[in-house]
């Protein structure tokens, strides 16, 4: 501690001490106390049931050989009704704040880098679904500085909104564009009254993308696309068990994935 | 020797007056009502609440935290409880099930005690929007 | 020591006060920017990266820069270097602040920010970048203060300070390393993902960082009574004239791999860049004003009879900054989402908004730097006294 040249204490010396004490009174438990993690959820003293089935592994299978219905959109509408995705009408460039889990992509959008220029004319017009791919091996997944979007041991690529900082990491990181990002309040595209309120909405600044609708296949039903399909053109089940449908398909038809070489793994099976 | 005895204090003096402002603004300038507000609670017919009404006005951010860390995060949907109860843990569903009046509710206290949880950025149905 | 920035000229406090007021228009749109969502700026659903983030990597260079005055002096023993480190090391700090400053503006949600510390993820690069942006700000802070503080005092800089200068020089050559490992492990961006961008980087950094200093060193010399030297100068142009041929030479090395490969992937993006692609060719003079700059600041910088001049070796210097500013701070980000995933197209242009909020940003560092030199000047005017 500086003594000046008087008496006490000079003006350093005082800092110094205010800065220790500082330190140490914010460095007292009373103050750190407020929210240790699982701790009001053992108070309850009950039991958590409902969580992930190990060995699980979901993943879905796209039938191409059957072309969509002309301007149906059922599995696209499905999805934004049950997950309360905006769509917002009031812009001068519609597509720069555009939100989108599910979306129909031109074919050699799609799978780049297959485009032949001769024989498949036909492709050139040819409209596919695509979505995240909830990859094995996410390149989203391990740039995420927070560990906001994880795999879940069934294979899920989650998101979690309430940690995500907005980075937009993932997004950088994603091979296939399938993340979007909040740049706006999504309420402004969104109805007064919420298309499905037992899902909440997200707020701006966060990114979100296609769940697999894990809330529902925790419930024991099927994604909302999936089920909403009339032509029964997507497909999906638990890829690790032998006997699923999506086994199944996988074994009698030959699939293509979207940019297989990168090393992803990616669990969307298109069948061509 | 103090220089400037006089400016010294005060400043002194004004600055304590504005760290002591919450003290004695409202009972000045304001309604001067400093009784904790009133809370509707939901109709007797819901049923019990998670906890205790004592425990859940102390300690419901931290089960909302946990039933969210647990839910997001895949550990599981629902919570079995002691008195055999089963219920899912879901801010929108559950607790805004039985407490569906947010302004007369939630917001009596958070307005009263200036606080803004960021929950409602996402869940609640808008056209309750306070 | 302070206190020295806070009594000066009546130019030096008009030009604080026009940085303050600079920075007050840019926290005006920062808190418009702050309720109403990143929307008001340029960035969308296909380029999610924008102004800010290229403004950051620029910096990062430059902050880097730092250790061409600190290897020379502190390993090599070059004197002459003696009397500027601090310059270096100044202009790092107001560097790597900026750095900090304009990722805290591009996040969504800024105030979980502290959601990287509390939830460290070792396997993503942000939270190495996080890390050693940090530990660069603070090292510099330690560095500088305490051998300014040395220096007024007259007697020599304490020993214990010598393990964190030997430790600046590899943590100065991480931080470019670790922005660049941000891109360039990025599977589907194919204009990153190439093991030369973080030599790319680097060499872009040691040629615009000691070119802005040499810019700051000759106005230092203008606008008050030290003189950072002659020969000092010189050297710090020799050594941009290695660095920005060499970075040219990198370009040159990509440009090959890219076109002669004809992988398209990896092409469209730079045909996008400079020769435009469907149509779309908002950055294409911009690409080549970059290259020609560059290219005319390599010759003058090599060339020793225009290096000599000081007055040409100004111009080439701002001609190189401007060059390396439009690579990295306006191409590279646009060229990585340009086209998208998906080969479609969705241009980028910042917004005023976005501009005004950055140059809020650009203009807090140059106060940082200004109140920094002047501290510095002041004790070396002193000295000399």
């Amino acid at each position: 501690m500086g003594t000046g040249e008087g008496k006490g204490m000079d003006r350093r010396g005082f800092l110094k001490l205010a800065g220790l004490g500082a330190l140490g009174a914010a460095a007292l438990p009373a103050g750190w106390s407020l929210v240790k993690p699982g701790e009001a959820l053992a108070a309850l003293g009950g039991t958590v049931a409902g969580g992930v089935v190990a060995g699980r592994r979901w993943a879905m299978v796209v039938d191409l050989r059957k072309e969509c219905p002309a301007g149906c959109r059922d599995c696209i509408a499905a999805c934004n009704t049950t997950h309360n995705v905006p769509t917002f009408s009031d812009e001068a460039e519609p597509k720069r704040h555009e939100i989108k889990w599910i979306w129909q992509a031109h074919f050699y959008s799609a799978f780049t880098g297959i485009e032949q220029t001769h024989g498949r004319e036909d492709l050139e017009k040819r409209e596919v679904t695509v979505l995240c791919n909830h990859c094995e091996n996410p390149p989203c997944v391990r740039v995420c500085p927070t560990k906001a979007t994880y795999r879940r041991p069934d294979g899920i690529v989650m998101m979690d909104f309430h940690r995500c900082i907005g980075c937009r990491f993932c997004m950088a990181g994603c091979p296939y564009g399938s993340r979007s990002f909040n740049w706006r309040d999504p309420a402004a595209g969104l109805p007064a009254k919420m298309t499905n309120p037992e899902y909440p909405r997200r707020m701006r600044g966060v990114v979100e993308k296609c769940t697999f609708c894990s809330e529902r296949l925790d419930a024991g039903k099927q994604p909302a696309c999936v089920e909403v399909c009339k032509e029964k053109l997507l497909i999906f089940g638990d890829v690790a068990n032998p006997a699923s449908p999506v086994r199944e398909l996988l074994k009698e038809h030959y699939t293509i994935r979207r940019k297989p070489n990168l090393g992803t793994d990616p669990q969307v099976y298109y069948i061509v | 020797m103090i220089y400037d005895k006089g400016k010294i204090f005060l400043g002194l003096a004004i600055f304590l007056a504005l760290v002591a402002s919450p003290f004695w603004y409202n009972p000045v300038f304001g309604t001067g009502k400093t009784a904790p507000p009133e809370v509707k609670l939901p109709a007797k017919e819901k049923g019990d609440c998670v906890l205790p009404k004592a425990e859940m006005r102390s300690s419901h951010m931290q089960v909302i935290y946990d039933w969210r860390e647990t839910v997001v995060r895949g550990g599981g949907r629902s919570v079995v409880l002691p008195d055999h109860r089963e219920m899912k843990m879901s801010l929108s569903n559950t607790c805004l099930g039985c407490h569906d009046n947010k302004k007369e509710f939630c917001d009596a206290c958070h307005g009263y005690l200036a606080v803004k949880p960021f929950c409602w950025d996402c869940h609640f149905n808008p056209k309750e929007q306070v | 020591m302070l206190e020295k920035a806070l009594s000066g000229s009546t130019r030096y406090r008009a030009w604080i006060g026009g940085l303050l007021l600079v920075i007050l228009v840019g926290i005006t749109f920062y808190i418009r920017q702050f309720n109403e969502g990143l929307g008001i700026t340029g960035m969308s659903r296909d380029v999610t990266w924008g102004f800010y983030i290229a403004q950051f990597t620029f910096l990062v260079g430059v902050a880097a820069s730092a250790v061409m005055l600190v290897i020379p002096y502190y390993l090599h023993h070059y004197k002459a270097f003696g009397k500027i480190t601090i310059l270096g090391e100044f202009l790092a700090i107001g560097a790597v602040t900026m750095c900090l400053l304009f990722i805290i503006a591009d996040l969504g949600q800024p105030m979980r920010a502290m959601n990287v510390i509390l939830n460290p993820t070792p396997g993503s690069i942000l939270f190495w970048d996080m890390i050693v942006l940090n530990g660069y700000l603070f090292l510099n802070l330690l560095i500088g203060w305490t051998t300014l503080t040395a220096e007024k005092k007259g007697i020599p800089a304490p020993k214990w300070i010598k393990p964190f200068i030997y430790l600046s020089v590899p943590w100065a050559v991480s931080i470019h390393t670790v922005t660049a490992f941000l891109y360039a492990g990025l599977p589907g961006r194919g204009f990153w993902l190439t093991a030369v961008l973080a030599p790319r980087f680097l060499t872009s950094a040691f040629a615009a960082g000691p070119a802005l200093l040499i810019l700051l060193a000759m106005l230092v010399r203008k606008l008050s009574k030290f003189d950072p030297g002659r020969e000092q100068i010189q050297t710090l142009a020799k050594i941009v004239a290695y660095a920005l041929p060499l970075n040219l030479f990198l370009l040159g090395c990509e440009i090959f791999t890219v076109f002669y490969s004809n992988i398209p992937d990896h092409k469209l993006h730079f045909q996008y860049l400079y020769f435009g692609l469907h149509g779309h060719n908002a950055l294409v003079p911009w690409m080549w004003a970059s290259v020609v700059l560059g290219i005319v600041a390599a010759v003058l910088l090599v060339n020793p009879g225009t290096r000599h001049n000081e007055k040409i070796l100004a111009w080439a210097c701002g001609m190189c900054f401007t060059a390396t500013w439009i690579d990295k701070g306006l191409g590279m980000i646009s060229g990585g989402f340009v086209p998208n995933p998906l080969e479609e197209i969705t241009e980028y242009w910042p917004t005023l908004p976005e501009a005004l909020i950055a140059l809020g940003i650009w203009a807090i560092g140059a106060l940082i730097v200004t109140v920094l030199y002047k501290v510095a000047i002041t004790v070396r005017e002193q000295e000399a006294a």
